[in-house]
């Protein structure tokens, strides 16, 4: 069972340059789909098309079997800014979702405690963004992508912005998330490392036009672990692969 | 936090923050400086009223540059403004004031976040609309006053009118501003959240614009004392305006100083509240203000 597909999208932003050439892809139901590439190459592009966002230029996006047309709540999107609402408290934020659905109040309250303790932010209900740090603003746009029941989670460089310590326990909290409440997964990252410790699957992007370079499937179970010598092998041949697409941006 | 950028505006939250961590590592170091900040307020305040008491009483009983009526003593004024109190004729040119800003006021903003709303919605509109506001903006509002009477006459509608003329560009700016600039990844995080366009503008762009939209507020306010004051001196039977220029026929000093005190004590405490509202209705920013 197919829950997104790509058709031959392409994407030009200016006339006569493409970002995005002729792109066909199939996301299995479920699946965790890492886009890795170096910057330029589209991946971010592809995300916001798969939103609804963007539109592709040809081609068309399909998910769960009908055509995007634009942003719908099938569809959660983590941005890498976090992207809360600032006048909102971390609960208020997890409850925009139900709000817009017009569930009553006390199911909303009771939606947003228990997403917030998932993400394991319980006892911040009450706190504005400003107040909570780089990766507690991420956990909540987690909690809050989840609370809204998406069948397709989007995730664009979510854990780019945050210090590596932070990072692998996103990395893993994601992971644990993700094992107990299943979604179609795509996430865009430039880190090897991360994409391998996190996808099923990892589709390697080049560059100008942004296309798909290659699809490498990660034959290792969970949890992974980073030193081992399968994780390193495969970090050492994707490397490879990502060299070359920098190496013809020109600027290594 | 708000009352710590009152007692300490020229210093940012940054700033003071960072002088706080380097000045004081204990309480009691950080409550003496704020002693010593306010004992400095409170002597400003004291110097600027012995100065002119003193020159006033010099200039009375001891050397005599100016005739004495010119300038009299802060006390002379304060008797006034007692006099005036105790008669009800203070109170009824202020009320006469207030409630001219408050009309002007509520108008200006009401259709400075209206059309503003519209304008930073609306690319068209804001093509058609604003070279005609950028071409009136400039011309001080004051320019107009005679206009106002001949158009308006000299009761409450032209002096209504004028202060709402005037307030109107602040609201609209800043309202433009606001709702133009919203940062598009909120409206993308709504929008993959199921909020149709409608719900996008009342739960995402109306409330991301709402520091703008109150800065506006806030600056209308000020500048609609500062012209109902111009405006009671041309056409007035009543208002503070009136007294003060009322006052110069008569050559009456107390009085005009008195209607220039009171119009300053007014501005302040009218200040002071809308800062107090702002700081509330945005105490989600509270903590971020020193961040950066």
């Amino acid at each position: 069972m197919t829950s997104i597909r790509l058709e031959a999208v392409s994407k030009s932003y200016t006339p006569g340059s493409l970002a995005l050439e002729a792109v066909s892809l199939e996301l299995a139901e479920n699946s965790f789909t890492c886009l890795l590439g170096p910057s330029g190459c589209g991946k971010s592009t592809l995300l916001n098309m798969i939103a609804g966002f963007i539109e592709p230029t040809t081609g068309c996006v399909l998910v769960g079997g009908s055509e995007v047309t634009g942003a719908g709540a099938d569809r959660g999107v983590v941005f890498q800014e976090y992207a809360l609402f600032p006048w909102r408290t971390a609960a208020e934020n997890v409850e925009f979702g139900p709000m817009i659905r017009r569930l009553p109040r006390a199911e909303r309250h009771a939606t947003a405690s228990r997403y917030l303790s998932l993400v394991g932010l319980a006892g911040h209900e009450g706190k504005y963004p400003s107040e909570l740090s780089g990766g507690m603003k991420q956990r909540v746009a987690i909690a809050r992508a989840l609370a809204n029941h998406p069948s397709v989670l989007l995730m664009d460089e979510p854990f780019g912005a945050l210090d590596a310590q932070t990072r692998e326990v996103m990395q893993e909290e994601l992971l644990r998330i993700w094992q107990q409440d299943k979604k179609t997964v795509v996430f865009v990252t430039h880190s090897i490392s991360e994409s391998i410790f996190l996808a099923d699957r990892i589709v390697v992007m080049a560059t100008r036009p942004g296309t798909i370079k290659e699809i490498v499937d990660v034959p290792l179970g969970h949890p992974r672990e980073r030193s081992s010598p399968e994780f390193v092998a495969l970090e050492r041949e994707i490397k490879q692969l990502v060299r070359e697409e920098v190496a013809k941006l020109g600027i290594m | 936090m708000e009352a710590q950028a009152v007692e300490q505006p020229a210093a940012t939250p940054a700033r003071s923050r960072a002088l706080a961590a380097t000045r004081s590592p204990t309480h009691s170091h950080a409550g003496a400086g704020r002693a010593v900040s306010l004992l400095l307020r409170v002597a400003s305040l004291a110097l600027f009223f012995a100065v002119w008491w003193g020159v006033s009483l010099l200039n009375a009983h001891v050397i005599k540059f100016f005739n004495p009526v010119l300038l009299p003593s802060p006390a002379e004024v304060l008797a006034t403004g007692i006099k005036m109190a105790a008669s009800g004729e203070l109170l009824r040119h202020i009320v006469a004031s207030l409630s001219r800003v408050l009309w002007g006021f509520g108008i200006a903003a009401a259709l400075g976040v209206i059309a503003g709303t519209a304008l930073g919605r609306s690319r068209l509109l804001e093509h058609l609309v604003e070279p005609t506001i950028e071409m009136l903006r400039p011309i001080p509002p004051l320019a107009f006053l005679p206009m106002m009477v001949l158009w308006f006459g000299i009761g409450e509608a032209s002096k209504v009118a004028f202060i709402a003329y005037a307030a109107f560009f602040p609201v609209f700016t800043t309202t433009v501003e606001g709702i133009k600039y919203v940062d598009p990844v909120l409206v993308r995080a709504a929008a993959s959240l199921g909020a149709s366009d409608r719900q996008i503008f009342w739960h995402v762009i109306l409330p991301a614009a709402t520091p703008n939209i109150l800065t506006g507020l806030r600056l209308a306010f000020g500048l609609s004392f500062f012209v109902i004051v111009a405006a009671e001196f041309i056409a007035a039977d009543s208002g503070l305006g009136f007294l003060i220029n009322d006052a110069r026929t008569f050559f009456l000093v107390s009085n005009m100083l008195l209607g220039a005190a009171v119009i300053g004590i007014i501005g302040v405490v009218a200040n002071v509240g809308l800062r107090r509202l702002e700081s509330w209705l945005l105490r989600w920013r509270r903590e971020s203000r020193g961040r950066a």
